[in-house]
Order: C-alpha cells, then sequence, then structure tokens
C-alpha cells in the first residue's frame, strides 16, 4: 500500500517537474524572441593560435579584443547592441584554421578578429568570403593575402612583408634619384625575402638596374671580396637585407677601402647596436623600421589598460589587434549595422584612431597611415626622416 | 687587373687569419694527435681580453702604439693561461683514454667556454676599437689593403718563421719533434711529455690570441661566438695543408681563403662555402694527408 503510494506520488512529481521545465522553457524562449529584435548582440569572431608553440603570437590578440570589447560594452555597446565574443582556436595550422572557421561561420559570428599565421589566415578566409563576413588579422604579412586582390573582405592592421622593400625602392628612386643598385642578402628567410622584394619593385620600377644581386656568408671573418664586387659594378646604393652584424662588417670594410656608395637597409640593421659597433662608420646609413608608436597617447592607455588586468607588458601584435578591433567597431558604427557591404565600405572610407595612429583601408585591405618609416643615421642616433 | 689584385689581397688577408688560427691546430694535433676544439675559444677569448685592456689604457690616455701592444700582450698572457688550463683540466686526465673521449671533451670545453663567455660578459656585438694605426705611407693604396690587413698577413708570416725556427733548431723544438715521433719512448731518455705537451698549448694559444687581438681590429665587432666558424674554417685550412704541418696550415689557410674569395669576386658569393668545400673534397682525394702533409701508416 505504501509502496503504490510512493510511486504514485513520484509519478506525479516527474510529471509536475516535466511541465514546469517545459513551461518555463517556453516563456523563456518567448521572451527573447520578442527582445531578439530589440538586443541581438554583435559577434566578435578571434580566431589564431591560443595554444601550441605559437600561442604567444595569438594570447595578446585575444586579450586586446577581450579588453576593448569589455570597454565597449560597460559603455552601452554599439548602436545600442552589446558584442558578444567567441574565441576559437586554429593553432596557426591551415587544416585545422579550415574547421575554425567553419564553426565561427556556423555559430553566427558577424566580424573576425584573426587569424594569426598567414597559412592559417590564407586557408580560411576563402570559408569567410562565402559567407560573407569580413576578417581583419593583426599578424598576417604575406604580400598576397591582400595584393592578390581574391579576398574582397580581408583587412589587415599590419603592413605586408615587402612594405619595406618598397618603401625603400621608392626612396632611392624618386628621393635619392639613384639609378645603379646592388642587392645584397644574408641568406636567410628574412632577409632574402626582403631582396626579393627589392630587386622585384626595382627591376619593375623600369628606371633602375640590379647590377649585383648576390647573398652573403653570414658570421664570415671578412667581407673584402665581395665589397670589392661591388665597387667594381659601380653600384650607387647597396640595399641589404640582414641583420645588423653582417651589415656593420660590410659598411666598415666599404668605408676603409674609401667607397662612398649609400648603404640602405631594413629594420634588421635599424637597431642602436649597428650604430655602436659600426661607429663613425655608420653616419648617413638609411633603414627602414617601424614607425613610432611609443607617443601615441591611445597606445599608452591601451598597454596600461593590459598591464592593469595581467600585471605584465603586452605581447606581440598587441597594438594591432587593438587597433583591428576598434576600427571594426568604427566601421559598424558608421555603418549602422553588420551588413557586410557597408561594413567594408565604412572600412575603406572612415578614418579612425587607432594605437598604431589614424588609420583606413585602401581597396585590397591593407591599412592606409601604418608600417614603415625611414631611417638615417644622423651624428650616432637613427633619425626619422619624414 | 686591379680587380684581380684586390681579389688577391683580399683573399690574402682572409687566407692569414685562417692560417695564424690554424697554426695553433696543427701544432696540438702534431704533438698529441687531439683536434683541440676549444682553440677558436681561445682566440674569442683573447680579443675579449683585448678588448678590456685597451678599454682600461685609452681610458688612462696612453698613446696607441703602446695600447696595441700592452693590450696584445695582455691577451697572448691571458689566453696562454686558459690554454695551460684546458689542456690540464680536460686532456691530460683523458691522455690514456681512446681518442674519441678527448674529442669529445675537446667539443665540450668548446660549448663550455662560449656559454661562460655568454654569461659572464654578453650576448651581444661589442664594438672593437680600430687599434691598428693608419700607416702614412699606404694612403695612395688604402683602397687595395688597408694597414690592419698589412698587419695581419705580415704578423702571419713572422709567426710561421718563428714557430718554424722553434721546432727546428731549439731544445724545447728537438723535445717536441721527439714526443710527436713517439711518446713512450721520448719519456724513456728522459723528456718531460708533460712540460712539452703544455708549452705546445701555451704557444698554439698565444698566436690564438694574437689572431684574435689583430681580426676583431680588422673587423671592429666581437662576440661570444666568433670563435666558432673561424675555428672550423682554420681546423680546415689545417686539414687541406696537411695536418701536423706548420707551412702545411699556413698554405692550407691562403688557399682556403683565395678559393673562396676568387670564387666570389668572379663566380658568386651564394655558394663560396659549397666551392670551397667542394675543392677542399677535391685536394683530400687526390692527397688523402693534405697539401704537404706526410701520409703514414698507422702503426698497429
Amino acid at each position: 500500500m505504501f509502496k503504490r503510494y510512493s510511486i504514485s506520488l513520484f509519478v506525479t512529481l516527474v510529471v509536475v517537474f516535466v511541465c514546469c521545465i517545459f513551461f518555463f522553457s517556453c516563456s523563456d524562449s518567448k521572451k527573447t524572441e520578442a527582445e531578439k529584435k530589440k538586443a541581438e548582440p554583435i559577434i566578435f569572431g578571434v580566431a589564431g593560435a591560443h595554444s601550441g608553440d605559437l600561442a604567444s603570437y595569438g594570447i595578446p590578440t585575444v586579450r586586446a579584443v577581450e579588453l576593448i570589447i569589455k570597454d565597449k560594452n560597460s559603455r552601452g555597446g554599439i548602436n545600442g547592441k552589446q558584442i558578444r565574443l567567441i574565441v576559437e582556436d586554429d593553432v596557426c595550422k591551415p587544416e585545422v584554421a579550415t574547421n575554425t572557421a567553419t564553426k565561427l561561420v556556423t555559430d553566427g559570428a558577424d566580424v573576425i578578429v584573426g587569424h594569426i599565421c598567414s597559412g592559417a589566415t590564407r586557408a580560411a578566409i576563402g570559408i569567410y568570403r562565402e559567407a560573407k563576413i569580413i576578417v581583419m588579422s593583426p599578424s598576417a604579412t604575406n604580400p598576397a593575402l591582400t595584393q592578390s586582390g581574391n579576398y574582397p573582405n580581408f583587412f589587415r592592421t599590419i603592413a605586408p612583408d615587402d612594405a619595406q622593400a618598397k618603401l625603400e625602392v621608392d626612396f632611392a628612386l624618386n628621393v635619392l634619384k639613384f639609378r645603379k643598385f646592388a642587392v645584397l642578402h644574408d641568406k636567410g628567410d628574412y632577409g632574402k625575402g626582403f631582396a626579393e622584394f627589392a630587386k622585384k619593385f626595382l627591376e619593375e620600377s623600369g628606371k633602375a638596374e640590379v647590377l649585383l644581386y648576390e647573398g652573403i656568408t653570414p658570421g664570415a671573418v671578412d667581407y673584402s671580396a665581395v665589397v670589392q664586387k661591388i665597387k667594381r659594378s659601380a653600384a650607387e646604393a647597396v640595399i641589404y637585407g640582414g641583420y645588423h652584424p653582417e651589415a656593420s662588417k660590410i659598411v666598415t670594410q666599404m668605408r676603409k677601402k674609401r667607397m662612398e656608395t649609400v648603404f640602405i637597409s631594413d629594420d634588421g640593421v635599424k637597431d642602436d647596436t649597428f650604430i655602436k659597433v659600426a661607429g663613425k662608420y655608420a653616419e648617413g646609413v638609411y633603414a627602414t623600421g617601424p614607425m613610432d608608436t611609443t607617443k601615441n597617447p591611445l597606445a599608452i592607455s591601451a598597454i596600461e589598460a593590459h598591464k592593469k588586468v595581467y600585471n605584465e607588458d603586452p605581447g606581440a601584435f598587441f597594438l594591432n589587434a587593438c587597433s583591428a578591433t576598434l576600427a571594426l567597431l568604427n566601421a559598424i558604427e558608421k555603418a549602422g549595422s553588420t551588413d557586410y557591404d557597408a561594413v567594408s565600405k565604412a572600412l575603406r572610407t572612415e578614418n579612425v584612431d587607432t594605437p598604431i595612429g589614424k588609420i583606413r583601408f585602401n581597396n585590397r585591405g591593407d591599412a592606409i597611415g601604418i608600417g614603415f618609416s625611414m631611417y638615417q643615421v644622423q651624428n650616432g642616433v637613427y633619425v626619422e626622416l619624414k | 687587373m686591379e680587380y684581380f689584385f684586390e681579389i688577391l689581397l683580399g683573399g690574402l688577408t682572409r687566407g692569414s687569419i685562417y692560417a695564424l688560427i690554424a697554426l695553433g691546430y696543427t701544432m696540438v694535433y702534431g704533438i698529441i694527435g687531439l683536434i683541440n676544439f676549444a682553440h677558436g675559444e681561445v682566440y674569442m677569448i683573447g680579443a675579449f681580453t683585448a678588448l678590456i685592456a685597451a678599454s682600461v689604457l685609452t681610458l688612462m690616455g696612453w698613446n696607441q702604439v703602446a695600447i696595441i701592444v700592452i693590450a696584445s700582450v695582455v691577451a697572448v698572457i691571458y689566453s696562454s693561461c686558459y690554454g695551460f688550463t684546458i689542456e690540464k683540466l680536460a686532456y691530460k686526465p683523458l691522455r690514456r683514454a681512446p681518442r674519441l673521449s678527448a674529442l669529445i671533451s675537446a667539443i665540450g670545453m668548446s660549448l663550455f667556454l662560449q656559454n661562460y663567455v655568454l654569461l659572464a660578459q654578453t650576448s651581444n656585438f661589442l664594438p672593437f676599437p680600430n687599434l691598428i694605426p693608419e700607416f702614412e705611407f699606404l694612403k695612395p693604396y688604402q683602397h687595395m689593403i688597408s694597414s690592419s690587413e698589412i698587419v695581419i698577413i705580415g704578423t702571419t708570416a713572422v709567426v710561421m718563421v718563428l714557430l718554424g725556427i722553434m721546432i727546428k733548431c731549439t731544445k724545447i723544438g728537438k723535445a717536441m719533434r721527439a714526443t710527436a715521433q713517439d711518446r713512450d719512448m721520448a719519456m724513456l731518455v728522459g723528456i718531460d711529455v708533460n712540460r712539452v705537451i703544455s708549452v705546445t698549448f701555451v704557444v698554439g694559444s698565444a698566436t690564438a690570441a694574437l689572431g684574435g687581438v689583430l681580426v676583431a681590429s680588422h673587423v671592429g665587432q666581437i662576440n661570444f661566438y666568433m670563435g666558432f666558424i673561424v675555428g672550423i674554417k682554420a681546423f680546415v685550412a689545417a686539414v687541406l695543408g696537411g695536418i701536423g704541418s706548420i707551412p702545411g696550415a699556413v698554405l692550407g689557410g691562403l688557399v682556403l681563403g683565395w678559393t673562396e674569395s676568387f670564387f666570389t669576386g668572379y663566380v658568386s658569393s651564394d655558394y663560396e662555402d659549397v666551392f670551397a668545400f667542394l675543392f677542399l673534397v677535391f685536394i683530400l682525394i687526390f692527397r688523402p694527408a693534405g697539401i704537404l702533409g706526410r701520409s703514414e701508416t698507422e702503426k698497429v
């Protein structure tokens, strides 16, 4: 008797419980349905390497986006809408990145900050393009991503790899008005990549001749043979891709041999050690280096905000990621929606103040107003040439 | 034609640098049959010592000739102490052990010294003052050869001749040759073999230190890693000339320096090392004991 009573009681309770759940969930969904039109959050997808050996390149971006979105949400979001983040890891691997992209698209991301590595970005942006989602990378520097013109949905807040070479070639041709060049590199990925771009731009310009194109052996005791070769080629300027130890040896030997050939190099040489080591022979050497952002008030406050939360200096590409987020927020605000065409138009037309400077984007998606400046050694320091 | 001479002189300088370091390798190998991989590091320590000494002397306001002489002497003495200590610590206990053990010990010593200087000094490149004054009489020829290059070439020649005289004509030289021929027999006739080996290491280290000072002053920069590549190249030079032979080391250094320079000057510097080592392989195919080496049958 007691047993049957308890069973019926149990069944009743279960039924009531299930009904309650059903009822509440119904009313809950009704409520969101009603509010959905008013305040559907804008979803920012953040993709990049958040684990694995390249995590140190991706984590600062996540932190940058989090800090800025939190600040924006606390001030009421954009156009009355809150912003929500979805963070997905691609481990910097192209084969993982396609899954990451698919997941972000199905989760309804409106815009993407990422990816971090060029290879992963290239694998993923096709998927976003099909879904008409704007992607903005703080760090993917591969030139083809923008220059191929295949990805109108791709933007970036970092200068592409060939930006330095482009700047140097333009400077040498138009400001210094040289026509005969020797292009040297240290055979490394960085130096050789740079030298190849420089050679390509010089040849494409149609105005200049590349008289000598050579890789030198890094760490050799001296470079007298190469220096003599430069002299014989009668080049007016040497464009060198590589780092400062070899550059200082070459410059020193050139000057000791009474050669006045102008020396132009990259940000591997724009290092104070170069001046210290080459001493008086460094005078007059040109080098490109990243634009100075240390005096930008937005950069200072962004770094301070990071220090307050994480109690350490931000890592790689932090300011680029802050700038990407700010640029996207600004464009969505100006466009009034997350509509693909409106936002990409706003990105290309509206200037926005960011920690890396006042930027907008060109037709291919590269930021205008960031990148590299030309520096020259004058009286023992690198001076930015305006 | 002028270009040819410029390349020739450049190759001569480079070859002399290799030769100066190769002398130490070849002496040590000749006496105890050990490839002293720490030799390049002794060269590096010589350069660091000279930098410190020269900085102090410059602060005290001495004149340039005094600075280079005193800095070189300090570097030579200090590096010789290192050479002496390295031998006592790392090689002497292994003298009766298989050759491979001493070789591993040498590699270990090389790594140890590199990292020791890295930690004790700095990982950065340091500027090295140009200690060698510009000679007045060289002014018209400056585009071809600088005074530091002349000094390097001259020093190598003098050191080679002095070492040759020492080995041929002095008592310790005689003892060295005896030790090289047969260590046990040398001991039986009353030669203090340990002393002979120590002297060899001290002399070898002294030449390395001298090389370090001159080369650092020539290129104007030093860091803890500078001895490694030069050490490898000098070792190659010693093998090329016939390891164990003093004139062979110098000849090997010059051949290597010229091969590299002429290949760079007339073909391309991209494959400078590839070509230099290909050349080495060819020479060793036709003369397995090196250019001036005598082929010996291994005593069983």
